[in-house]
């Protein structure tokens, strides 16, 4: 797993511009070089410049990382599942996607930490098949505005895409849309239909 | 092979949303009392035809006053005489009966038509303070009703009434298997709903243009939000939005020429204006946060919304062509669904209180005015004024089912609508 920390890199230099003007260029020289090497130790600073890499964009190296990973998981190279074949994945309960639904709390578009596994496992599947696309469907429950919550499931369903993006799926493989508060899974109107409303699907779009 | 069946599947789809007329006819249920309220009596209209009148014309005015708040109508019961003119009355009967105004009139056929003619009394006085003939058909009686409630409503309270007029709302029930989701429009009082678009995907937000004739609503028949403007008498409807991302909340301009939408392009939710006829975007507002559910001030000049710039959501306004956003909302930690009265100073708005979100108005004055709440439910949203200012239309809960209602600025009458079986919502009341 990489790269999830570079919100973390950025922080910590903030907090250190606060200590003195003297360290202030520096950090920020630092800072600007660890955001281009993807948020390295600060050890590494001196040598930013000597990197091979630095030309690459971040979607090449990503690109990189992402048919190393599928070598190393000695994949056959199929660019896309469908019909019967994907079918039985996504019904497969065994399969690494059978699980497509993701959990929030009120007002919150965070994914949860125990929903990690569930989208490193569907950001694996994308990375091995560069040609799957999916949709990620932003839900709410049903308390507060309607046209608020709108803008709510589709912050859910963006939020669902980066961290996707972050474990090693393409950006261009994902469509995201909100439906707010107007499908829910659950008719009620307690905190147990609420919090199953309160979701992402992953819709995989030749189902 | 894929075109054809792709376009077999949109023929089918436009099939579902040809509009329909539906029977349900909303039930109202009248809750909370009338404290303040000015004691009037309706008297049953006399009726000059054979077997029973063709509408309960005394009835409907009657309930028209009770759902204001601002009227306590004597019950049937306790009339002592049932008098249709003037001429007729003894007005210490009634004095007595602690009365102030009283209403009477007759109802005749008149060749194929209805001749219907009222008098407004002071009973103090006994003089007469306004009165009218109308000569009408059938399917105008009720109509005719209203308008005489709108002449009583005025001369008694010297603004205008609202009770012709009409709503628009969607609702949503489960057919067969299949959810459907139907745009209604309906009398003020929730009579003759007639449905106007059906669809098997979600519909919401109905906005009514300033001059009545069309409504503009979020769509996802194409499995996204995006926004169409309907017009009501022909049917045409026409996509006005639908770019990537979000494209919902549809407000008019008073000049009815734009529609200040929310957009989200690249994931950021901001407000816009569109040109209806040129179909010019302009950028109102530019910020990460959510940016939604946009109103125009009566001036044009301003639009509030909705935004959780400030960690949560609050009421904020800017000009319309864009500029600094102004907090306007700070009691509580969730304000949302601006809703501005036609005179542009009053505020209503979803509040949450401690026992849930509520319907609150808030006075817009210089000092910051205070928050009054007039709702009485857990779940109550999507609030819209009346047009003379004096009710406001939301969307509520009653014994778990989705339903809407009214609530009185003045008193506390509130009134519920429900039909049996639908999930009733975003209400809007027309101009």
């Amino acid at each position: 797993m990489v790269a999830v920390t570079r919100p973390e890199c950025l922080s910590l230099t903030l907090e250190e511009t606060m200590s003195g003007n003297r360290l202030l260029r520096w950090v920020l020289v630092g800072s600007l070089a660890l955001f281009l090497a993807g948020c390295a130790t600060p050890g590494d600073e001196e040598r930013v410049e000597d990197r091979p890499d630095r030309e690459l964009t971040e979607d090449e190296m990503r690109a990189i990382d992402r048919e190393r990973a599928a070598e190393a998981r000695g994949v056959e190279g199929r660019r896309l599942v469908e019909g019967d074949e994907l079918d039985a994945l996504l019904d497969d309960p065994d399969s690494p996607i059978s699980q497509r639904t993701v959990y929030f709390a009120f007002d919150s578009s965070e994914v949860r930490e125990r929903d990690v596994s569930i989208l490193e496992a569907h950001a694996a599947f994308l990375a091995d098949h560069p040609d799957q696309r999916i949709t990620v469907e932003g839900h709410t429950d049903e308390r507060g505005a309607p046209e608020y919550n709108l803008a709510l499931g589709e912050r859910r369903a963006e939020a669902v895409k980066r961290a996707l993006v972050l474990y090693g799926a393409s950006a261009d493989q994902i469509r995201v849309t909100s439906y707010g508060e107007e499908k829910p899974v659950e008719l009620g109107s307690d905190e147990q239909a609420w919090s199953q409303n309160r979701r992402a699907e992953l819709i995989y779009v030749y189902r | 092979m894929l075109k054809r069946i792709r376009f077999l599947w949109i023929a089918a789809l436009l099939a579902m949303l040809l509009p329909a007329v539906t029977k349900a006819e909303l039930v109202i249920e009248i809750t909370g009392g009338a404290e303040a309220a000015v004691p009037v009596a309706v008297v049953p209209f006399s009726w000059g035809g054979s077997g029973n009148p063709p509408e309960d014309v005394a009835r409907i005015i009657s309930d028209n006053l009770t759902r204001t708040g601002q009227f306590q109508s004597l019950p049937r019961s306790e009339f002592i005489e049932t008098p249709t003119q003037q001429s007729e009355v003894r007005f210490a009967n009634w004095r007595a009966l602690g009365v102030d105004n009283l209403i009477v009139g007759q109802v005749e056929p008149d060749g194929d038509r209805f001749r219907v003619r009222f008098e407004l009394l002071d009973v103090f006085t006994g003089s007469r303070m306004t009165g009218r003939s109308f000569r009408v058909g059938r399917d105008a009686l009720r109509t005719v009703s209203h308008v005489m409630s709108d002449e009583i409503y005025e001369a008694l309270l010297g603004r205008p009434g609202a009770f012709n007029t009409r709503i628009a709302y969607v609702a949503m029930q489960d057919r067969g298997g299949e959810r459907q989701w139907r745009l209604i429009i309906a009398d003020a009082d929730s009579h003759d709903p007639q449905t106007i678009l059906t669809s098997s995907e979600p519909l919401m937000s109905p906005a009514w243009s300033p001059d009545g004739s069309q409504l503009a609503y979020v769509s996802f028949e194409n499995r996204r939000s995006e926004i169409y403007v309907q017009d009501i008498a022909s049917g045409e409807r026409e996509r006005v939005a639908s770019g990537e991302g979000i494209n919902s909340s549809p407000a008019w301009s008073p000049d009815g020429r734009r529609l200040a939408v929310t957009l989200s392009r690249g994931g950021q939710t901001d407000i816009y204006v569109l040109d209806v006829a040129s179909g010019d975007m302009q950028r109102v507002t530019d910020h990460h946060s959510i940016d939604t559910e946009p109103t125009w001030a009566p001036d044009g000049r301003m639009i509030y919304f909705t935004s959780d710039r400030a960690g949560n959501p609050q009421i904020f306004r800017v000009g319309a062509n864009g500029g600094v956003p102004q907090r306007v909302t700070f009691e509580g930690s969730y304000n949302a669904s601006p809703s501005i009265s036609p005179d542009g100073r009053r505020l209503a708005m979803v509040h949450r209180t401690d026992a849930g979100f509520r319907i609150a108005v808030m006075e817009l004055n210089d000092n910051g005015g205070s928050v009054r709440v007039i709702s009485r439910g857990s779940q109550d949203e999507s609030p819209s004024f009346a047009p003379n200012g004096a009710m406001v239309l939301y969307a509520t809960r009653a014994n778990g089912r989705a339903v809407i209602g009214t609530a009185s600025l003045f008193g506390e009458a509130r009134q519920v609508m429900s039909t049996e079986g639908e999930r009733i919502r975003e209400p809007a009341w027309s101009p």
